[in-house]
């Protein structure tokens, strides 16, 4: 699931001191307190129960049917000497890296050209974006036609005389990841570049026409106008890569599996085939419990940029 | 020198075009090949014959149907509650002085930011201790409380910023809050509504990880984990394969081309500062 950046909606704030907080309501009505109370307890149920017994259950050896057994940081010391573990750790960098640096500069620069409404350019902006709308599975089942032997992939590198290129892309543990990386980008471009087109679009027009005044080129505009000003759209962009990254896991799942040889395993399958087909659920806690540490830096940015703007 | 830029742009633009459309249209094209055709002229080839039996098959044979069904049955109530509930805490958190309100608000949010691993484990846990376990009441349980958060903090944004002059000529006319939400608030929250509503509906409709946690037997399975399935039974039926992905794709196109508006204005929240 991707996550959307929060409304910030300046334009329409009152000023400080009208708040629209009413005064009146000095003793809450009982059914304001259901309001708050009924989808509160709802989460709680799903989610910051389950969230804290996650940090519990790593700390136990459990096979799911037997009750878990408290064995301290064991699950940690292992994982610090599992090959797989480092494996996984490594591939999710190289995905950060590549998915997330990738997906910005494509949709950024996307954005750049299809931002000035001309002709033809909503083609070209509802082509780019028509992925966005598939799940990653269908994703994934698109790509894999495209990556079978003698698919779409192999016969383009024929027609150009590159044959020799040509292999089994999921299965070769060398390509694994980076097959599986490309089709992740071909979603995750359109996402970015509608983001940066309503980032580009809030910017004073004004701004570059004075910067044009003063002599300014494209490329300074671009360095000097554009980039600074986009400065909340990328703090957006960035959470929301980083974080779709930790979580990635459909699109590696329909795809490879993790493997072959763990070769395009991430923290997310790995932590997934653990628990569920291996049923260690201590140690598959314990991988998640590393996830969560990793997010956690950028969970944490998310919500102070959220919630700075109440603090006046 | 400018009709030149034009004419590169259009160029390049349209390559990248068919680099994003050219596999879509590759999919739906093989989706109507014969088993045969393939088999003899490869996947790669161009189409040598046309037969819809692939829809057929993977619409009955592969379950496509029921798992159609399941999609419905978890997506239309998960939306509707999340929105519900989303949107009664936020015009109580938004539009009231309830003590605490920033905290509850963060902490909502912050659930929905976590890794959904640190949780897989315990939910599918509790989901066997209550009974729920491979059932789709599981899945619409925690499609509602994972997304709440979020939706939540969005329509705090919006309802927090109308202006306050309506609330209190509806309160002088005597209404309460449960009149006032009603009334007053939710039907200015219409657009934000649809938005999320849009952007829910593809997500929870998209789900893979949730639902292969909570779900075991093949025929609960939705749409998504259905397909991964398909695959396996089809393993070399590339035309049915084709056909079930254009079969689970169809609906979220649907509702984009409905919504598109919302859609993309909806992922665009909070882009603009």
């Amino acid at each position: 699931m991707t996550t959307v950046a929060p409304a910030e909606r300046t334009q329409q704030r009152q000023p400080a001191g009208t708040r629209p907080r009413r005064r009146s309501a000095k003793r809450l009505s009982p059914l304001l307190v259901a309001f708050v109370l009924v989808p509160f307890a709802v989460e709680s149920i799903w989610v910051f129960w389950p969230a804290l017994q996650g940090f519990w259950f790593s700390l136990t050896r459990w096979d799911g049917l037997e009750p878990p057994r408290f064995i301290g940081l064991d699950n940690y010391t292992e994982l610090a000497g599992d090959s797989i573990f480092r494996g996984a750790l490594l591939n999710t960098v190289i995905w950060l890296v590549l998915f997330g640096g990738l997906s910005v500069v494509g949709g950024f620069g996307m954005a750049l050209l299809l931002q000035k409404e001309r002709r033809g350019i909503a083609f070209y902006r509802a082509a780019l974006f028509t992925p966005v709308v598939f799940s990653l599975v269908v994703t994934a089942l698109v790509w894999r036609v495209f990556y079978q032997p003698d698919g779409l992939a192999d016969q383009l590198l024929r027609a150009v005389g590159l044959e020799q290129l040509i292999r089994p892309w999921l299965a070769d543990p060398q390509t694994a990841l980076y097959a599986v990386i490309l089709p992740a980008l071909w979603r995750q471009i359109g996402y970015v570049m509608v983001l940066y087109l309503a980032g580009l679009k809030a910017i004073d027009p004004a701004l570059h026409e004075a910067a044009r005044m003063d002599g300014a080129n494209n490329w300074q505009r671009l360095w000097r106008v554009t980039v600074p000003q986009l400065r909340g759209v990328n703090a957006v962009v960035l959470s929301v890569i980083v974080i779709d990254s930790l979580r990635s896991f459909d699109i590696v799942w329909s795809l490879t599996r993790g493997g072959p040889y763990h070769s395009s395993e991430l923290l997310s399958t790995y932590m997934y085939s653990t628990a569920f087909q291996s049923l260690r659920l201590g140690y598959g806690s314990a991988i998640a419990v590393v996830i969560f540490v990793l997010a956690l830096a950028v969970i944490l940015g998310y919500l102070v940029r959220a919630f700075r703007e109440d603090d006046e | 020198m400018t009709r030149l830029r034009t004419g590169a742009f259009h160029v390049g633009m349209t390559l990248v075009a068919l680099l994003w459309l050219g596999p879509i249209a590759w999919v739906v094209v093989m989706s109507t090949r014969s088993f045969d055709d393939i088999a003899a002229n490869g996947v790669g080839s161009l189409p040598h014959s046309f037969t819809l039996d692939t829809y057929r098959q993977a619409w009955t044979d592969g379950g496509e149907l029921q798992a159609l069904i399941n999609s419905m049955l978890v997506t239309v109530p998960s939306v509707l509650l999340s929105l519900v509930l989303a949107a009664v805490a936020a015009f109580a958190l938004g539009r009231y002085r309830i003590p605490f309100r920033r905290t509850i608000l963060l902490l909502m949010l912050a659930g929905n930011l976590l890794p959904p691993q640190i949780l897989l484990i315990p939910v599918s846990k509790f989901s066997e201790l209550t009974g729920l376990y491979d059932t789709l009441w599981a899945l619409i349980a925690v499609q509602v409380g994972f997304g709440l958060g979020f939706y939540t903090f969005v329509l705090h944004g919006f309802m927090r910023d109308l202006p306050n002059e309506i609330q209190e000529a509806a309160v002088i006319d005597g209404a309460g809050p449960g009149q006032i939400f009603a009334r007053v608030i939710l039907p200015l929250t219409r657009p934000a509504l649809a938005a999320l509503g849009a952007l829910s509906f593809t997500w929870i409709f998209n789900d893979l990880l949730w639902a292969i946690t909570v779900l075991r037997t093949d025929d609960k399975m939705p749409v998504t984990p259905a397909l991964l399935a398909l695959q396996g039974q089809f393993v070399s039926s590339w035309n049915v394969i084709a056909a079930g992905t254009v079969i689970a794709a169809v609906p979220t196109v649907l509702v984009f081309l409905r919504f598109q508006k919302h859609f993309v204005s909806g992922l665009a929240i909070g882009a603009v500062k």
